[in-house]
């Protein structure tokens, strides 16, 4: 019986289907439940380990774990948010992330998420690795210096676009993103700024050429209403302040 | 032909004999590399090219793989063994004279592009270092004079067949046995008992015999047999998991050198179980040395009838085996990612559920094991699982193969039936002035003679079989350093926690190492450490911060002997700033460091 078909998050009753995983679940019930690789348009990455929730008592991250019948899973805890804040300190200590000169601040999921999760400061000592900006493309540019390692614009690029522009390479903290060609320049590539690829990126690291800073602070999709409210940047409309294509 | 054309005709040559096949580009790298000495982004969009796959998945693979080489490398690789028990018996101090001897710098090819020298992580030969690889081989028991030797012999260009067979002489060092190893098996006799009795009996003694996964994780192996043998799909297989990363531990690696046929039997016992045809041992690198022995002993399987298409005489009978070799990535000891680098892929642990049994090798139904559960699966097909079972605890039963290393006199293999306590085997091995130890490895526990009764078992101390002994002339943190390298080094970079953590625990506990630190900082290696313990995907993770937590535990006078009196310390190291400007006037002498101390602990990496 589908009525049976439910666990509880935080207490409240959270139906699902089978198949679904919490995090599915929750955003049909809409339960907000922090996360970056996650894109509900993809399969389940992973990766970021922003979604982590407690299911029966257990760690773990609510974009991979199926929902089941039963489940006591928790999600608005101090002890996750925590958790949640150490992984985001994490990401802005590992690349370079200049919030007020960043055409994306305001916009920005990654930014918003460390909000919602409480982040005021990195707190840990800052990698400054040294990345490069590849802006051969005419109409894109991309700024490795702020790429977290999602993978979306990788997804979208193999799975959507077929074109598959981009990849990850390397080992542990070595592990960077590519441009799959053999000059590594995305001039080199098909990439179009209508691909899919193009509007994913969680963070600045993928942006359009030709335009920028064009809202006034106190008006970006971010400023007045957190995350859990607004919903992610990629999955708006551009109309929006997203950056879904319409 | 032209001289430029050699390497594309190398590259199509290796290509077509491993088939043309995508799952075997692991393999296609290696064997590229062993003709090139490395990896030009030429001959890798060459590989991609034959296999018909995107360059960047080729670089991938290339890339995540340590002993793989995307820029020029030495046509001698000397890489040591950087484990602590390699350190404790005065590794560095042999790095840095045998660089001296060639002229060379550490992780830098010479000029002449003859030789490189480098480290790498612990290659299995803790009972018998200082040890180091050349070309992938071991060599074992370094000292100056054969580093004198091996000096003359990569300078006079020697190839590696022409070099002395002691310096690649590997030794087992059994000194205990018990039903594993000190039985007398005939080879064969529990592919008879499978046929005879059928699956269902044997899975029955399985049961019986309570054994549990011999790699330390302690999964019931009659569940992951049954599970397997249940589980939807026509085509099936098994994976012998013999990538021994976890340093300080060996037992394997004597497995495969002088039990191959009891793994090789045990893996074809599961075979017919489960419905399989093929298996796999997957060898981690360092052990490729034991490459043409295994072959043989597969080859005269097969001409025996124990191996290949009617073993025994039974048509219905079908299993072979075939060995991929590791090419250094710690993390590919854990089942899933094992299985992704069998595919030819770099080895990133899958998302589970759904696990391995269902959705294994190729997606497919597969039973993954550690060679010493191989090895002792076939002794319950022959001897029963009571016999199995008489030895051991209530949750653990039969028997353990503890690799022993570190500060004691008799380091080697001792088998204990499960429930031994650690001052038992301290006293068997001769460590008696023991401080404490890392059992299972780095990623397993630190324990202080505190704890010394304690027992070896899945109930209490539960065990891969890695046992590093420190004694009382040691610092514990030369340890908890060591390790904490290790896991920055092999940390796959798929997470956040683990990717971004290693790394910041690892400087955490550098600057608590060299004087740096304060209270302050020790709490804070206890909050990341408990982040990544929880948040982390896969054990690599979870278990990296196990050195720094037990360590704070069970060795406070360790770390307290380091403090700052101060609140806090900066993480900005003013002569650490210095460093490069050191570097570019070329200045060494006291006066150019802010203190004395940085000089001695700078010689730390």
């Amino acid at each position: 019986m589908s009525a049976d078909r439910s666990f509880t998050l935080d207490g409240r009753r959270v139906p699902f289907q089978d198949g679904q995983t919490i995090m599915a679940a929750a955003l049909a019930a809409g339960v907000y439940i922090p996360h970056l690789c996650f894109n509900p348009e993809f399969a389940p990455h992973g990766s970021c380990r922003v979604c982590l929730v407690k299911v029966n008592g257990r760690v773990q991250a609510a974009c991979t774990t199926p929902a089941a019948v039963g489940q006591a899973v928790q999600n608005e805890t101090g002890e996750l948010r925590e958790i949640r804040r150490g992984i985001l300190q994490m990401l802005f200590v590992e690349g370079n992330h200049v919030c007020p000169a960043c055409e994306k601040s305001g916009a920005c999921q990654l930014q918003a998420v460390a909000y919602y999760v409480g982040m005021l400061a990195p707190h840990y000592t800052h990698f400054y690795p040294r990345r490069p900006v590849d802006a051969s493309h005419p109409e894109a540019v991309i700024d490795f210096n702020r790429c977290i390692l999602c993978e979306l614009c990788v997804r979208a690029s193999r799975d959507v676009d077929g074109k598959n522009i981009f990849a990850v390479q390397g080992r542990g903290i070595q592990a960077h993103l590519v441009v799959n060609t053999p000059s590594g320049k995305l001039g080199a590539t098909d990439f179009s700024v209508t691909d899919k690829a193009a509007q994913v990126c969680p963070t600045g690291a993928i942006l359009t050429k030709h335009r920028g800073y064009e809202i006034p602070i106190g008006q970006r999709l971010y400023d007045r209403k957190p995350i859990s409210v607004v919903g992610d940047v990629a999955t708006l409309a551009e109309s929006k302040g997203g950056r879904r294509h319409e | 032909m032209a001289e430029s054309d050699l390497p594309a005709q190398t590259v199509c040559e290796i290509v077509q004999r491993h088939g043309g096949t995508p799952t075997r580009l692991l393999q296609i790298l290696r064997d590229v590399q062993d003709h090139l000495t490395w990896l030009s982004p030429e001959t890798l969009d060459r590989v991609a090219e034959e296999l018909h796959i995107s360059p960047a998945k080729v670089r991938g693979v290339a890339e995540f793989y340590s002993f793989l080489y995307t820029a020029p490398r030495g046509s001698y690789d000397l890489l040591f063994s950087d484990n602590i028990t390699d350190r404790m018996l005065g590794n560095r101090e042999l790095l840095h004279y045998l660089c001296e001897r060639l002229g060379v710098e550490v992780g830098k090819t010479r000029v002449d592009g003859v030789v490189t020298v480098g480290t790498t992580s612990c290659t299995g030969m803790c009972d018998q270092g200082p040890a180091a690889l050349v070309n992938g081989y071991a060599l074992t028991r370094l000292d100056k004079p054969r580093l004198n030797r091996i000096a003359e012999l990569v300078n006079g260009q020697i190839p590696l067949a022409q070099w002395p067979c002691e310096f690649f002489e590997v030794i087992s060092n059994i000194r205990r046995a018990d039903i594993l190893l000190g039985r007398h098996f005939a080879d064969g006799s529990a592919l008879r008992a499978v046929l005879k009795r059928g699956p269902e009996a044997i899975l029955e003694e399985m049961v019986k015999s309570g054994l549990r996964g011999q790699g330390g994780a302690g999964f019931k192996s009659a569940a992951k047999w049954i599970s397997c043998r249940n589980a939807p799909g026509e085509v099936k297989y098994v994976v012998c998991n013999a990538d021994e990363g976890e340093p300080g531990t060996f037992k394997d690696r004597v497995l495969m050198q002088d039990f191959a046929d009891l793994v090789f039997e045990g893996m074809t016992l599961c075979g017919r179980v489960i419905g399989a045809r093929q298996g796999f041992v997957y060898l981690r690198g360092e052990y490729r040395y034991l490459l043409p022995s295994l072959q043989a002993h597969l080859q005269r399987r097969r001409e025996v009838g124990l191996l290949g298409k009617a073993i025994l005489g039974d048509p219905t009978f079908g299993f072979d085996i075939d060995i991929h070799l590791g090419a250094g990535a710690y993390v590919c000891g854990e089942e899933s990612a094992l299985i992704e680098s069998l595919e030819g892929k770099h080895g990133v642990p899958r998302i589970r559920p759904p696990f391995p049994t269902t959705h294994g090798y190729l997606n497919q139904p597969t039973v993954v094991n550690n060679v010493e559960t191989f090895a002792a699966a076939a002794k319950i097909a022959v001897e029963g699982g009571a016999w199995f079972a008489s030895r051991g605890t209530a949750e653990s039963k039969g028997t353990k193969l503890l690799s022993l290393s570190g500060d004691c006199e008799r380091p080697g293999i001792y088998e204990y039936p499960f429930g031994v306590t650690v001052r038992r085997v301290l006293e068997d091995c001769g460590a008696l002035d023991a401080q404490g130890i890392q059992m299972a490895g780095p990623a397993g526990h630190m324990i202080s003679a505190r704890q010394f009764d304690r027992r070896i078992c899945f109930e209490d101390l539960a065990t891969g079989g890695s046992f590093m002994v420190f004694s009382h002339r040691r610092d514990i943190l030369d340890g908890v350093r060591n390790f904490a390298h290790f896991f920055v080094h092999e940390s796959c970079g798929f997470c956040t926690p683990c990717r971004v953590g290693t790394s910041l625990l690892r400087d955490l506990v550098t600057k608590m190492h060299t004087g740096h630190g304060t209270r302050y900082d020790l709490e804070e290696m206890r909050k990341l450490g408990r982040i990544m313990q929880v948040a982390c995907h896969c054990g690599l993770g979870q278990t990296a911060p196990n050195p720094v937590l037990d360590s704070l535990e069970q060795f406070p006078e360790a770390w307290e002997r380091r403090l700052r009196s101060t609140a806090f310390e900066p993480a900005f190291d003013l002569d650490a700033a210095l460093e490069q400007a050191r570097q570019l006037t070329g200045r060494s002498d006291p006066d150019a460091y802010l203190r004395e101390e940085e000089l001695i602990l700078g010689a730390m990496p």
